[in-house]
């Protein structure tokens, strides 16, 4: 516990403790809509946190993280489906695999010096390659989709991760805090120092005795699998997966949106990302409809211009300028 | 003849591969001289060829003859995102221009829903049926017209980079960035010249492109992934490179839909592509970066 708060601005662990007891009672008070929206921000929160162990600590960009979740999600829907075994062992295998995959993707691209663009284009060819390829195996449905017996649940059944709203979203919040804290420890680790040392100069970090190949791939196979974990959450929240949609590319830039957008490299910039960018896009649908606008394409069009709006004024992301602005500064 | 299956197959994706490979070199000459990877890329093509069928379906103007005040309409186009957006974000680092394009991307595929609804939009010529017939190959004449023309435009954009003063001056800014300023070049406003040529090149193979597919306004993501395929396997930065990594590219996936099924041809490109960056990083006519 101490290790815990070494080094964390009073006022910063006051802000947490806040903004932890809101989400906690926050069923009590939101209705099934808005608790899918919260759901909906923590998933984003989580994976946005898993993304950015790779990109904001260990300085490696991934542009398909959705490979991961797709692992995850069809991996312990299959043994769900075609076994009867209960998501929460299921992870057991999804970590693996999406490890393994992690594994493969920077071995290849580490051991041969794959690097920056080359290596973000590696991982989207390695995601595009999976969506197909999914398309294909008939197994897990091919395109045709793969499907988890739905129902109208009167009693939530946590261990088959089969209920309402509500528990999937303390399942969900419960896994935020959990990647939360692990990031915070990690960053404080011997390894955590390693990787900012290679974010910041890898040339460097190597001469001063960093074995910067194991320490880039402890950090790929560390993400890939808490990635898989909100995979796992993704297939038995939505019940049914297609590869179309969740190994496409565009799945891989929603995952890295909040990070970048709340402050990649900080703890809170995923979260608060996620709080804005979903908070944006749900309050935009609600404004359009209350304005009587329901045309395709309005949304996004809106939305890509604050994202651009963002990028432009705020390029380290909105919460290191938060935090100045609230005097929440690390100390040096 | 079953032979002549595969030859009629090759060399219409060599034709489109052509057009693949216009395309991806505007991707190319951009990053070469910017180093900003244009995630826009595909989205811009299909700017473009939704301007050709609004042209062809308006005032019955052929995409091939059009094809020059297109390229022009995206030059302006590029040259005002650069000058506008991205000089800005030269110096940052990749994710920052990663986010900014996306941005662009996701703004430009919405406005062209918003405008042109979901529907699949086409061009339909006089010639769209016609057909040549070298021996036993038989080729579609808008392949082999719409290959010609980018073998054209590719051969302009050599000669310009190679003789012309500006286009040396765009090689120098390359080459030496620092030296350049030196020398009292203007880089900011070359730099908006690349980006407006890289998008000339997207503009003409779009105008070409319109006679060969359908065009929906989610069909950019998909081009852009496949132009980054292309450079990355020829060489990003290389011009020559490009164009045979769209050859490639263009007749690998012809082959493998004919081979085994169609939906799976893109796996084969991204095969070669994951091949490529693990055996030669730099590309097939890549240059080691130092």
């Amino acid at each position: 516990m101490s290790r815990l708060l070494e080094g964390v601005p009073k006022r910063a662990g006051v802000l947490v403790f806040a903004l932890l007891l809101a989400l906690l009672v926050a069923p009590l008070f939101a209705n099934d809509y808005l608790l899918t929206i919260l759901i909906l921000i923590l998933y984003f929160a989580y994976v946005g946190q898993a993304w950015n162990i790779m990109m904001g600590f260990a300085g490696q960009l991934s542009l398909g993280h959705a490979i991961y979740v797709g692992l995850g999600a069809y991996t312990s829907a299959a043994l769900y489906l075609h076994f009867g075994i209960a998501p929460w062992i299921g992870l057991l295998v999804a970590i693996p695999v999406a490890m393994a995959c992690g594994a493969i993707i920077g071995f290849l691209a580490f051991r041969f010096g794959v690097a920056g663009v080359y290596f973000a284009i590696l991982t989207i060819a390695f995601a595009e390659f999976a969506r197909i390829g999914f398309d294909h195996i008939g197994y897990t449905g091919g395109s045709a989709g793969l499907f988890l017996p739905v129902a109208q649940y009167t009693h939530n059944d946590l261990w088959n991760l089969r209920g309402r709203p509500a528990m999937f979203y303390y399942v969900i919040l419960a896994l935020t805090v959990a990647v939360f804290l692990l990031c915070h420890l990690l960053l404080r680790s011997r390894m955590g120092y390693f990787w900012l040392a290679i974010r910041e100069d890898e040339e460097a970090a190597r001469a001063l005795g960093i074995d910067t190949f194991r320490y880039k791939m402890a950090a790929v196979t560390i993400s890939a699998g808490m990635t898989a974990v909100a995979g796992v959450f993704f297939a038995f929240f939505y019940n049914n997966l297609f590869p179309e949609q969740v190994f496409h590319i565009s799945r891989s830039i929603e995952i890295i949106l909040a990070p970048i957008i709340g402050g990649i490299g900080t703890l809170f910039g995923p979260v608060l990302g996620a709080f804005v960018l979903t908070g944006l896009s749900e309050g935009m649908t609600e404004l359009l409809h209350a304005l009587g606008i329901d045309v395709p394409g309005a949304k996004q069009v809106f939305y890509g211009i604050c994202l651009l709006v963002v990028v432009m004024a705020l390029p380290d992301g909105i919460w290191p300028w938060l935090a100045r602005r609230l005097g929440l500064e690390r100390r040096a | 003849m079953p032979l002549d299956i595969y030859l009629n197959v090759a060399v219409s994706g060599l034709l489109t591969g052509l057009v693949y490979g216009l395309m991806a070199l505007g991707l190319s000459v951009i990053f070469g001289v910017v180093r900003v990877v244009n995630f826009a890329h595909g989205e811009m093509m299909t700017i473009a060829m939704y301007i050709a069928i609004v042209l062809f379906q308006a005032f019955r103007l052929d995409p091939l003859v059009m094809m020059v005040p297109i390229a022009g309409a995206l030059f302006a186009l590029g040259y005002v995102m650069q000058a506008g957006l991205i000089n800005p974000f030269v110096d940052r680092p990749e994710h920052s221009q990663f986010m900014l394009l996306v941005a662009v991307a996701i703004i430009m595929v919405n406005a062209l829903l918003l405008i042109f609804g979901p529907d699949a939009r086409s061009v339909q010529t006089s010639y769209a049926f016609d057909s040549f017939a070298f021996g036993r190959i038989i080729v579609d004449a808008t392949k082999v017209y719409a290959g010609l023309a980018a073998i054209v435009v590719a051969a302009a954009l050599f000669a310009f980079f190679r003789f012309s003063d500006l286009g040396k001056a765009i090689r120098a800014c390359a080459d030496n960035y620092t030296g350049a300023l030196v020398v009292g070049l203007n880089v900011k406003r070359l730099y908006a010249l690349t980006f407006g040529l890289g998008a000339a090149c997207v503009g003409a193979a779009g105008s070409m492109l319109v006679l060969i597919i359908d065009v929906t306004p989610p069909l950019g993501p998909q081009y852009t992934l496949l132009a980054f395929v292309i450079v990355i396997t020829g060489g990003l930065g290389s011009m020559p490179g490009a164009l045979i990594g769209g050859v490639l590219i263009g007749m690998t996936e012809a082959l493998a839909g004919l081979l085994f099924t169609p939906s799976a041809k893109s796996m084969f490109a991204f095969a070669i592509l994951v091949l490529v960056l693990l055996f030669r990083p730099q590309g097939i006519l890549g240059k080691r970066a130092s």
